[in-house]
């Protein structure tokens, strides 16, 4: 905790907000020059040696993911290793056909249904928490109250609570308030589990915006609501992002959550049970996960090249006093 | 804390009273739909004069959970179409290979199916202990006095109740060979035991290729094939009798007739002259996942492999023709008394949560020749069905065909996976994990059997 936070106050200005990627055009003498430095400070040949050798290791079984999912004949999948497809005299046996079968669907219905039932699932599911955890980050930091700080340890202390442990007291609950089987368990359920996450992270970033900026709003008249509109709001941006890059891929990539209150039916079903089932029901056909596993990912990978920016900017964020 | 837990109950009231409002209007569309969807798709008309028993349904909805998907899934909801069909009735279906694990969870949430296919006999009892499951109605018990056999009215009973009605079955006492190679190698399907180790040690010494190919590796199941083949020993060298007890724990595990059964067995699968068939030496049988296992029969580089009817789908996913005279075919897993023919298999039993008037009409149907035979009809291979009103004719795969002709055998002696009616403790993990040691580690028959005793909840 004090790891994510630390950073903010150890004074690495340079890579901050204000200065990361846009420090040429912040006009500011000087700053191209502290930038310069610490990243002098920050590098090392060795390190980016380490760290490259470190990444391609870390890719090499996702490609050869990605390269067994083009291999067309079953039997080389079972009897051969990937590498061997590289081989120039195989690559005849490239074909496109697990991709077609996984989006045509030869079961009870193809992956692009299930898409759309991920993407529904996703959205709220991500928005809830941020809207709710901005509001109570904002209270949080900026209102004094009596026992605000023993409730924001409780809230983070609920971090902790294993979601196995809340699940069959939830659905419980959910059945008695007859809200089963629709999408509001899998959007209220999601929120609920990422929300004392969400109001940490979205706290941490808020304390650390200047109360000058703050108070000098108050001074010009604006009441909190403008303060949260006009001020707070437009510096979260790289945290807000980021907390919603973290919470999409854990709801995107949930198996556990939608199929113990969802339940594995083709109208409330993410795409992972749908790549969970795809091998049948005794893994006869399991070479066409690699192709389903391609598929699935394609969104996450476009949301966080969508959003890396803000992600490492998010990350260092808090440092607006630099 | 304790104001944490009142204001985060406010914020949750409020939002939960702004979802049960959507949720309604949500669900009032979707019903819409579904009961369009359904009407729209019935292209054929089914006789309907054998459902007039149960009545008008129309705009009642029953919901099912099987561990059935994909393919399988899709089969299932095909055959309840002629039910649909005739009584306007609605189902529900939903198919989770998670069912094991999470069943007892929505029993206890109260947000259970009103018709549940349990996989083992063990689970079903499992939840007849929480006080959920109903009785099964008359004209469901009266469809199992009538079509199964007292054995499989046994294992969906629970303390002399019948709970569940059977639903599908395979058969796990099969060897799967290749007529042709068999044929150019002059060799005959053996009749007795002896016969089927005198045919090994013959492939032995002919020494084109090694006889039996096997593999018990399934992720976290690791295992579970090498006790079918321990299941299988003890039928066959103790005997169904010793078997119930050994199962129902009367005589230990380490009994030294369940012993003399491991030690049969290890005339086959523990002789590197014997195993592993194109893969490699006995410790390969451990890291051989099953679904691969038995392919290399259609290279040639393996006879034998003994593995259940629903292996056919496998089979048949490799472009190989399974049939009598096809490329790969099974023969029943022989035993030396030819007075008994025990068969080892598994099967689903269809338990209900609800007692309205449709859940009590789909549960009979459910255990009548009607729909067995609608189920024969839709389904292209690896399902089959104790229930003695199917007509064999109906299933289209001829290994399902030669799997219901063992079932329906009035001399055979049908026994339920033992692992799956011993406690999960046993069951599904210390015979697993003994069994995998005993191939992966090379440990001894008695010291198996110990360990897996010790591991039984005492």
């Amino acid at each position: 905790m004090s790891g994510l936070a630390a950073p903010a106050e150890s004074g690495i200005r340079g890579t901050g907000p204000g200065n990361g990627g846009r420090g040429a055009r912040s006009g500011r003498p000087g700053g191209g020059d502290r930038a310069a430095a610490a990243k002098r400070r920050l590098t090392s040949p060795w390190a980016s040696a380490i760290a490259v050798a470190i990444g391609l290791v870390w890719s090499v079984p996702t490609f050869g993911l990605l390269v067994t999912s083009f291999r067309g004949s079953v039997k080389d999948i079972r009897t051969t290793g990937w590498w061997e497809a590289l081989n120039p005299s195989n690559w005849g046996g490239f074909s496109l056909d697990h991709y077609r079968t996984v989006l045509s669907g030869s079961g009870t219905a193809n992956l692009a249904d299930y898409f759309i039932n991920s993407i529904v699932m996703t959205l709220p599911a991500v928005i809830i928490p941020i809207f709710l955890a901005l509001l109570a980050a904002y209270a949080f930091a900026w209102l004094d109250f009596k026992g605000s700080n023993i409730l924001f340890v409780g809230i983070f202390a609920l971090q902790v609570v294993p979601i196995q442990v809340a699940m069959v007291p939830l659905l419980t609950q959910y059945v008695n308030l007859g809200l089963n089987a629709s999408f509001w368990v899998l959007w209220l359920s999601h929120a609920m589990f990422g929300l004392p996450l969400a109001i940490f992270l979205l706290h941490n970033f808020m304390k650390d915006i200047p109360r000058s900026l703050v108070e000098a709003a108050r001074v010009d008249g604006a009441g909190h609501v403008t303060i949260f509109f006009r001020i707070i709001l437009p510096l979260m941006v790289p945290a807000i992002a980021s907390f919603a890059i973290f919470q999409f891929l854990w709801v995107w990539n949930d198996l556990l959550v939608a199929l113990a209150f969802g339940g594995n039916t083709p109208d409330l079903a993410p795409i992972t049970a749908r790549l969970a089932d795809m091998a049948g029901s005794l893994g006869a056909k399991w070479h066409l996960l690699s192709a389903g596993a391609f598929v699935s990912m394609i969104v996450p990978v476009a949301v966080f090249l969508g959003l890396q920016r803000y992600f490492v900017r998010g990350l260092l964020a808090g440092s607006v006093k630099g | 804390m304790k104001r944490s837990i009142g204001s985060s109950a406010i914020a949750i009231g409020l939002g939960l009273a702004l979802a049960v409002s959507m949720a309604a209007c949500g669900n009032n569309d979707k019903d819409k739909d579904n009961t369009g969807a359904s009407k729209g798709g019935g292209d054929t008309k089914a006789d309907c004069a054998a459902y007039e028993q149960y009545g008008d349904l129309s705009g009642k909805s029953i919901s099912v959970y099987t561990t059935f998907v994909d393919v399988e899934g899709a089969s299932y909801e095909e055959s309840f179409k002629p039910f649909e069909e005739c009584t306007g009735a609605e189902i529900k279906y939903e198919g989770s290979k998670s069912l094991t694990a999470d069943v007892l969870g929505r029993i206890e949430a109260g947000a259970v199916a009103d018709i549940v296919a349990f996989p083992q006999p063990g689970l079903l009892q499992q939840a007849v202990a929480t006080g959920k499951v109903l009785e099964a109605p008359g004209a469901v018990a009266t469809n199992v006095d009538q079509y199964w056999t007292a054995s499989w009215r046994d294992y969906g009973s629970v303390d002399g109740k019948l709970y569940a009605a059977p639903l599908g079955a395979s058969v796990k006492s099969l060897v799967w060979y290749s007529p042709d190679a068999f044929a150019q190698a002059g060799y005959s399907v053996p009749e007795t035991w002896d016969d089927l180790l005198a045919l090994t040690s013959q492939i032995v010494e002919d020494g084109v290729a090694k006889p039996w190919c096997a593999g018990i590796a399934d992720g976290d199941a690791t295992g579970w094939v090498a006790t079918d083949w321990v299941e299988d020993m003890v039928l066959r060298s103790a005997g169904p009798e010793v078997y119930d007890q050994w199962v129902s724990h009367v005589i230990p595990f380490n009994d030294a007739k369940i012993v003399g059964s491991l030690t049969e067995m290890s005339k086959i699968l523990r002789d590197d002259k014997n195993v592993n068939a194109g893969i490699g030496d006995i410790k390969s049988i451990a890291a051989t996942s099953w679904t691969d296992a038995g392919t290399p029969i259609l290279d040639g580089q393996c006879f034998l492999h003994r593995q259940a009817s629903f292996y056919g789908g496998n089979f048949a996913d490799e472009g190989a023709s399974v049939a009598e005279g096809g490329d790969v075919w099974a023969f029943y897993l022989p035993s030396n008394d030819p007075s008994r023919k025990p068969i080892l298999g598994g099967g689903d039993f269809v338990a209900a949560f609800a007692d309205r008037p449709e859940v009590v009409a789909f549960q009979t149907f459910l255990s009548s020749p009607e729909w067995a035979n609608a189920k024969a009809k839709v389904t292209e291979g690896g399902w089959t069905t104790a229930n003695n009103g199917l007509e064999k004719g109906n299933l289209k795969s001829p290994v399902d065909q030669l799997a219901f002709g063992l079932l329906s055998d009035p001399s055979a002696e049908f026994r339920f996976d033992g692992s799956d009616l011993m406690p999960a403790s046993v069951g599904s993990d210390a015979f697993w994990k003994q069994m995998t040691a005993y191939f992966a580690e090379g440990k001894s028959e008695q010291a198996v059997a110990d360990a897996i005793e010790a591991a039984w909840p005492k």
